[in-house]
């Protein structure tokens, strides 16, 4: 494992025994599994390439389990690692030798829709797709819709702070949760937010929503749900160069209009997705937009006018327009069979997730372009275009001696890239283990210890989700000390002033 | 001898708390001074003033980003982004009107300290959700950033929300990255008559969650709505709803708005520039103004299940004759209650309580605010853990110490 995990502690270990033992009485019946063969589902989330056997596996049925389970495990210094339905991307749910792994799964329920403040009140352990098929029948939805939606669910979308296609209208996590109820490593229970706006405090909840399960564990989030809009349509433009398409993408949105969705494909993207899916996509183009509208058809059609005439400007090569629900789920298709797509013309697949100054992108493809060749790696970039997130797909076998080592140095070296041209490490799939050594190129010691402070102030013996997202743990109590410099203070006694 | 520390730049900033945490002194800090009247009234040992870092130091449209140094004037940046047809859409409020201070007088870093939002805030965010990154130095003297200038990310934890709302008890922002979205081509308004606070409160569920896809929706009792030009002219209670976008989609959203809302009674509407003048003083609570008739009263800002809005006002109506207006659907309720030596806090508190939500005393004497909590309690688990993290950026307590509650 290329990534050094916190040290095992061995005096945890040998009281493994005991440790079971006292969770089974917490958790009775089938809620604690502590068999290898019977764990082993666990051992991995979706980032596949690292792996761990946890200490044992806790699924819990009630928010009094959990914290009784936290409580003991505070009590008795023993690390927790929460976990949805393991499809983070970067390795946020992966084990510990020596920790527990609290599944949420069966945290199912949805305990209350409530049309009337538009709030449906859901466990943690409910999938997010689920979510909007529970509102369906009224028109409603609720709108961040991470490519994973029917398995990933909403508990894992408050820690990773999910996406989706939609966001750069309808916004990401963060804006779209109200409420939780958050179980603290102590086993204090506490609320924040509700079915209000905004909170009469600190905004706890926005600090816990994309912590990565290292703060608290959700036992149940309150999430705003939208009326679907009327009708929505998609456009299909094509482009002989991704300068081109960059273009159009920026006029479109310095037009004042903001698409529901707004996706980019390279040309190796867009021949395994046509090559999987049979969409319809053109194969003589370097670039593909799709540009979906919705709302009201009267402002639909209006919009999709000006993005031809935006198009047409940018010198796009094709053009087409849905006219069917048919037609816009096709156009669609290609875009999400991507990954699977690229996964039948490479062995294995590393999916990075950038996200980059929108005008930036034409120098990020043509850099990552470079790096393809110097790594002798393929690459097939599928892009969020609206709001800059870049997923790169670096094409490697795993079974070759070297190519996964080699496809996470390429990785690496396009985040660092992304950061270079005033962009970030990771737009929806989260630090994790995966990114966690990069932290650094974006961020300062002193940027990091204050994130870790604010870790310290939740979790003050750090048990919750340890190894994560810091390339470095500090102890609570170094990190908490104050630095007066004294001597090099510029107003003494302030005359000046 | 009491201190007025005016930094220049983001290391002065670092020198200034630096000065203060080997003194031992607490530091109040000040933009441009335009909510200092809001919060507990405790004393300082000096006043950081951060009105000295100002201006925008990008503005990329085709990005929808702007960085600006944080003392910068929210004036500048909305008249600097409007030339770019864009806007701050969480509609930051002014407290000018309401506090009697002079209009248009905030700053950017004041706007996000405070979270502020507008009638937009159930459509749009509030200040959090448009505030991308930011560079502070945290009461520990210490210098650091978090977040971006881009829209998605979630590279670490997204210490802006913490900061949005803490009303300058974390740390002093030098420098903060917002998201300039694109402004609506044209408004209109179409509005109620005379509905009663629990009728109104029945149509805006209606439209908010309809396909009307309304961008505001406020009920104003009459005695409120004769205080509001622009509505005055209807003649008595106004429950308006505020259509923004391109003209075809707004014809077309106002037909489904007009026929939802047909059977509550009588209907009016107001063009782009009165539905402009409306919102506006709905956005800045002009109906309680200080120079207004209800000046002399205290006013709370109450946020709650919009449902439950129009509860909460009228048990304050029946029981402290408050005056009330709502917005956010009825999720808003703004009170104003006669001045008593408590604002009327026990009432108010009991009543928020018993149907979730929070409630927050804007204007109210110092004594008042001295005397009772201005900001919600919380429960003893909640409160400890916001203490830890008052802790975490500012452990000796120096930057706006007591502002929002007693010893945190």
């Amino acid at each position: 494992m290329p990534v050094a995990m916190p040290q095992a502690d061995e005096t945890v270990l040998a009281r493994r025994a005991e440790i079971v033992a006292a969770l089974q009485r917490i958790v009775p019946g089938e809620g604690v599994i502590a068999l290898e063969h019977a764990m082993r589902p666990y051992e991995s989330d979706g980032l596949t390439a690292y792996r761990q056997l946890p200490m044992v596996v806790v699924l819990p049925e009630t928010t009094e389990q959990v914290a009784a389970v936290l409580t003991y495990c505070h009590r008795e210094g023993i690390k927790v690692v929460p976990r949805g339905a393991g499809t983070s991307l970067s390795g946020g749910a992966l084990p510990l030798g020596d920790g527990v792994l609290l599944g949420m799964a069966k945290f199912n329920r949805i305990r209350e829709i409530d049309f009337d403040n538009r709030v449906a009140i859901v466990e943690p352990g409910v999938t997010n797709l689920a979510v909007s098929q529970a509102v369906e029948h009224a028109g409603f939805y609720y709108a961040p819709d991470p490519s994973s939606q029917i398995a990933c669910t909403i508990g894992g979308n408050v820690a990773e702070n999910s996406g989706g296609v939609h966001c750069l209208k309808y916004g990401v996590t963060t804006n779209n949760v109200l409420g939780c109820e958050l179980v603290l490593i102590t086993g204090e229970i506490v609320r924040l937010g509700g079915r209000h706006l905004d909170s009469g405090g600190y905004d706890l909840l926005g600090i816990v929503t994309g912590s990565e399960g290292m703060l608290g564990v959700v036992t149940e989030v309150t999430v705003r749900i939208l009326k679907k809009p009327e009708t929505a349509r998609a456009a299909l433009v094509g482009f002989a160069s991704s300068e081109d398409a960059g273009d159009c993408v920026g006029r479109i949105i310095g037009a004042g209009i903001i698409p529901g969705g707004m996706e980019m494909m390279d040309r190796p993207a867009i021949h395994a997705a046509e090559e999987f899916v049979h969409a319809g996509y053109p194969l003589d183009v370097e670039a593909l937009l799709i540009v979906e509208l919705d709302g009201p058809r009267a402002e639909v059609d209006h919009l999709l006018e000006r993005v031809q005439d935006i198009a047409r400007q940018c010198r796009a090569v094709t053009y087409r327009v849905s006219n069917s629900e048919e037609e816009r789920l096709l156009f669609w298709a290609g875009r999400k069979a991507a990954f699977p797509a690229v996964g039948r013309i490479s062995p294995d697949y590393y999916c990075m997730d950038g996200t980059i100054p929108r005008a930036k992108l034409p120098l990020v493809l043509r850099r990552t372009q470079e790096m393809s060749a110097k790594y002798g790696l393929r690459v097939a970039n599928v892009f969020h275009a609206g709001d800059g997130n870049l997923h790169p797909l670096i094409l490697y076998d795993a079974n070759k001696p070297g190519e996964l080592e080699r496809a996470e140095a390429f990785g690496a070296d396009i985040l660092r890239l992304c950061v270079e041209v005033g962009g970030v490490l990771t737009g929806e799939h989260g630090v994790g283990v995966e990114k966690r050594d990069l932290m650094p190129a974006m961020f300062s010691e002193s940027d990091l210890n204050q994130q870790q402070r604010v870790k310290c102030a939740f979790d003050d013996r750090g048990l919750l989700n340890p190894g994560k997202v810091f390339p470095t743990l500090h102890r609570c109590a170094e990190l908490g000390r104050v630095h007066v410099h004294a001597g090099q203070v510029a107003f003494p006694d302030i005359p000046r002033f | 001898m009491y201190h007025t520390l005016k930094p220049r730049d983001a290391a002065e900033v670092e020198q200034a708390i630096q000065w203060a945490l080997a003194g031992g002194k607490t530091l109040e800090l000040v933009g441009r001074g335009s909510k200092r009247a809001i919060g507990r009234a405790a004393q300082w040992d000096a006043t950081l003033d951060l009105s000295g870092l100002s201006g925008v130091t990008l503005y990329e449209p085709a990005e929808l980003v702007l960085s600006a140094k944080a003392g910068t004037p929210l004036a500048e940046i909305e008249a600097l982004v409007a030339r770019s047809g864009q806007e701050l859409a969480f509609e930051p409020m002014d407290y000018g009107s309401l506090l009697g201070t002079a209009a248009t007088g905030g700053t950017i870093g004041g706007a996000l300290a405070a979270n502020l939002s507008g009638p937009r805030r159930l459509k749009a965010g509030a200040a959090r959700d448009h505030f991308l990154g930011v560079s502070a130095v945290s009461g520990r003297g210490e210098t650091f950033k978090s977040g971006g200038r881009v829209v998605k990310n979630v590279t670490g934890y997204d210490l802006c929300k913490l900061l949005a709302g803490s009303w300058g008890t974390l740390a002093a922002m030098t420098e903060v990255t917002l998201k300039t979205p694109p402004r609506a081509e044209t408004e209109e308004t179409v509005f109620a008559l005379n509905l009663d606070d629990v009728t109104a409160s029945k149509l805006m569920t209606t439209t908010v969650g309809s396909a009307a896809d309304v961008s505001a929706a406020a009920h104003l009792p009459a005695p409120v709505a004769a205080r509001i030009a622009a509505i005055t002219a209807a003649g008595g209670a106004a429950t308006a709803f505020r259509l923004e976008g391109v003209a075809p989609s707004i014809a077309h959203r106002k037909a489904v708005l007009e026929k939802l809302a047909a059977p509550f009674g009588t209907l009016g509407t107001l063009g782009e520039a009165p539905s402009r003048a409306l919102w506006r003083a709905v956005r800045d609570i002009a109906p309680f103004a200080a120079a207004g008739p209800a000046g002399e009263r205290c006013v709370w800002r109450i946020s709650t299940a919009p449902s439950r809005g129009a509860e909460v006002g009228h048990a304050l109506i029946d029981r402290a004759e408050a005056e009330i207006m709502y917005d956010w659907g009825g999720g808003l309720v703004w009170a104003a209650l006669p001045a008593t030596d408590d604002a009327g806090a026990q009432l108010v508190r009991s009543t928020v309580a018993a149907v979730g939500g929070y409630a927050t005393l804007i204007r109210a004497p110092a004594a008042v605010r001295a005397a009772i909590d201005v900001f919600e309690p919380e429960p003893a688990a909640l409160a400890a853990l916001t203490k830890r993290v008052r802790e975490s950026f500012d452990p000796r307590g120096v930057l706006n110490a007591g502002r929002m509650w007693a010893g945190v």
